[in-house]
């Protein structure tokens, strides 16, 4: 029985720990929107275009948050401005700018004589490094983000249903917008830590999605994914400890084990009764 | 302002509006009173659910005045104004049921602090009886017949409690069950000095559902009771007009 406590014993494993909880709530209540109003695409191109933020911060030598923060912010106002105009196609102008900011990132990197930062823990997350002044930054934007999704649940859960009628009896669409894509670019930064660039797209869409099959509520949809989120982001890492493996991919994995777990559920007769 | 029944609740001076270079609304002037169902007929693109999103502020007009309870389209206070689009503009996978949706009505009066009370569930409550859905409001959405999502979207916009309702094309592919409850609701409503401006592509029935009754072809080519207006031919030339040279416009 203590074997498998061990993983509780260090500070650094309950540093992440705490980390992969916050992440995995975060994760998946905002996931609900970016599932219900298709926004994945978005989340993965603005975790990508956040790179490019990661590395200017380390050339010029400030916290790397607050250049990845601002990138992403950044990026997220970007595709709002180009969504509400409608003159280019969204899908494009996120392959065409964030790759390329990726790539920038990527070329800057390459150029340092001698880079200490480890791409490998950007791309694929290190939630096992999480210091208590990450802890800190992650438990404070935590609390804004949550903060920010009560005092706006009802314009949110309107406008993603039915954005036209809702502009027409009076609701500011266009500024519930703007603030849902913050809140995601802001979760974006939150979740690199952990799962890193690559992954931070399946834990935004994957608890979601999974709970998406086994509700017709939204509040009921919006809680089983933060209960599958918690158990993909915590389960994830406690198992990575046993299995030795990349904390970050192992989160992902659970995460799309019980997204299939649900669909299986579903198709035996038991979904959408919530 | 409780403005008395007659006065105008919608004045449109000539307004025109431009989907790049084509002309949707062409200089069209009308009043809609306070108490009066005012319908609106025309052929597929002469503007009708142009005008209704101009009025809605969902539009911008190249030009023209619009004055919506006494403001203009984006100044209208959250909640006065009620659209109901056609239906197949929503999502309906959306993890809502019936109950869920004709709530959301609710949602422009209230600010975050506030609990949905009992008011608002009476609100809601009397919203789905007046269109007898009451029974099937613990539903999915996705549900429903097209009769029956189209009532749905009526009650959310009676749950509002709005001073103005603009409903596009409500009757368009419902059944008769469901055309006979909503024409009753509107004209209870109606009655109670609520003003209401309707599209409808269908003249059967327009002196039961209208007081008054405007052809729209881009223009203004016709305008005062329905069975004035049906007799006088003004829309079926434009409608066999349309389909002998079959053009297309922009709706």
């Amino acid at each position: 029985m203590d074997a498998l406590l061990v993983p509780f014993q260090y500070a650094f494993m309950q540093r992440a720990f705490v980390a992969a909880l916050a992440v995995g709530l975060l994760c998946s209540i905002m996931g609900t929107y970016v599932v219900l109003r298709k926004l994945s695409f978005i989340g993965d191109g603005i975790a990508h275009a956040s790179f490019a933020g990661i590395v200017i911060a380390y050339i010029r030598g400030f916290d790397y948050y607050v250049g990845a923060a601002i990138i992403a912010v950044l990026t997220a106002l970007g595709i709002g401005f180009v969504h509400r105009r409608g003159n280019i196609s969204l899908d494009t102008t996120i392959g065409v700018l964030f790759t390329a900011a990726f790539a920038l990132g990527v070329f800057l990197m390459s150029r340092l004589k001698n880079y200490a930062v480890d791409l490998q823990s950007f791309l694929f997350g290190d939630i096992l490094g999480v210091s208590p002044k990450d802890l800190l930054f992650i438990g404070i934007l935590s609390l804004l983000i949550a903060a920010t999704v009560v005092v706006l649940f009802r314009g949110l859960l309107y406008t993603s249903f039915d954005p036209v009628v809702a502009k027409a009896s009076g609701l500011h669409v266009g500024t519930i917008e703007y603030v849902l894509l913050v809140m995601l670019a802001l979760t974006i930064i939150v979740a690199l830590q952990s799962v890193g660039i690559i992954l931070v797209a399946a834990l935004l869409v994957t608890p979601a999605a999974a709970a998406y099959q086994l509700t017709k509520r939204f509040t009921p949809m919006m809680v089983l994914a933060a209960l599958l989120g918690i158990t993909s982001t915590v389960g994830g890492l406690y198992l990575s400890y046993f299995l030795r493996s990349s904390s970050g991919a192992t989160i992902v994995l659970l995460a799309t084990v019980l997204f299939f777990l649900a669909i299986g559920v579903k198709y035996l007769g038991f979904g959408r009764s919530a | 302002m409780n403005a008395p029944g007659g006065a105008v609740a919608v004045r449109i001076e000539h307004l025109i509006v431009r989907y790049g270079r084509a002309l949707a609304l062409d200089g069209v002037t009308f009043d809609l009173h306070f108490g009066e169902a005012l319908g609106i007929v025309g052929p597929n693109g002469s503007g009708k659910s142009t005008l209704l999103k101009s009025i809605a502020g969902l539009l911008t007009p190249a030009s023209g005045e619009i004055s919506v309870l006494g403001a203009q389209p984006r100044d209208v206070p959250p909640g006065a104004l009620a659209y109901v689009p056609q239906i197949e503009a929503a999502d309906w996978s959306f993890p809502a049921t019936v109950w869920d949706v004709v709530a959301m009505g609710r949602f422009p009066r209230l600010h975050f602090w506030q609990h949905f009370g009992i008011s608002d569930r009476d609100a809601v409550k009397e919203a789905l009886q007046a269109v007898k859905m009451y029974e099937l409001r613990d539903r999915h959405i996705s549900e429903l017949s097209g009769g029956q999502q189209q009532r749905v979207f009526v009650a959310r916009a009676i749950a509002q409690r709005p001073r103005l309702l603009l409903l596009d094309e409500p009757t368009t592919g419902v059944d008769a069950e469901t055309e006979e409850a909503l024409r009753r609701v509107v004209r209870s409503l109606v009655d109670d000095g609520l003003p209401v401006l309707m599209t409808t592509h269908d003249l059967d029935r327009v002196g039961e559902w209208f007081d008054r009754l405007l052809v729209l072809d881009r223009k203004v080519l016709a305008l005062g009771r329905p069975e004035e207006v049906v007799e006088s031919g003004a829309y079926t030339s434009i409608r066999e007009h349309a389909h002998t040279h079959g053009h297309v416009r922009m709706t």
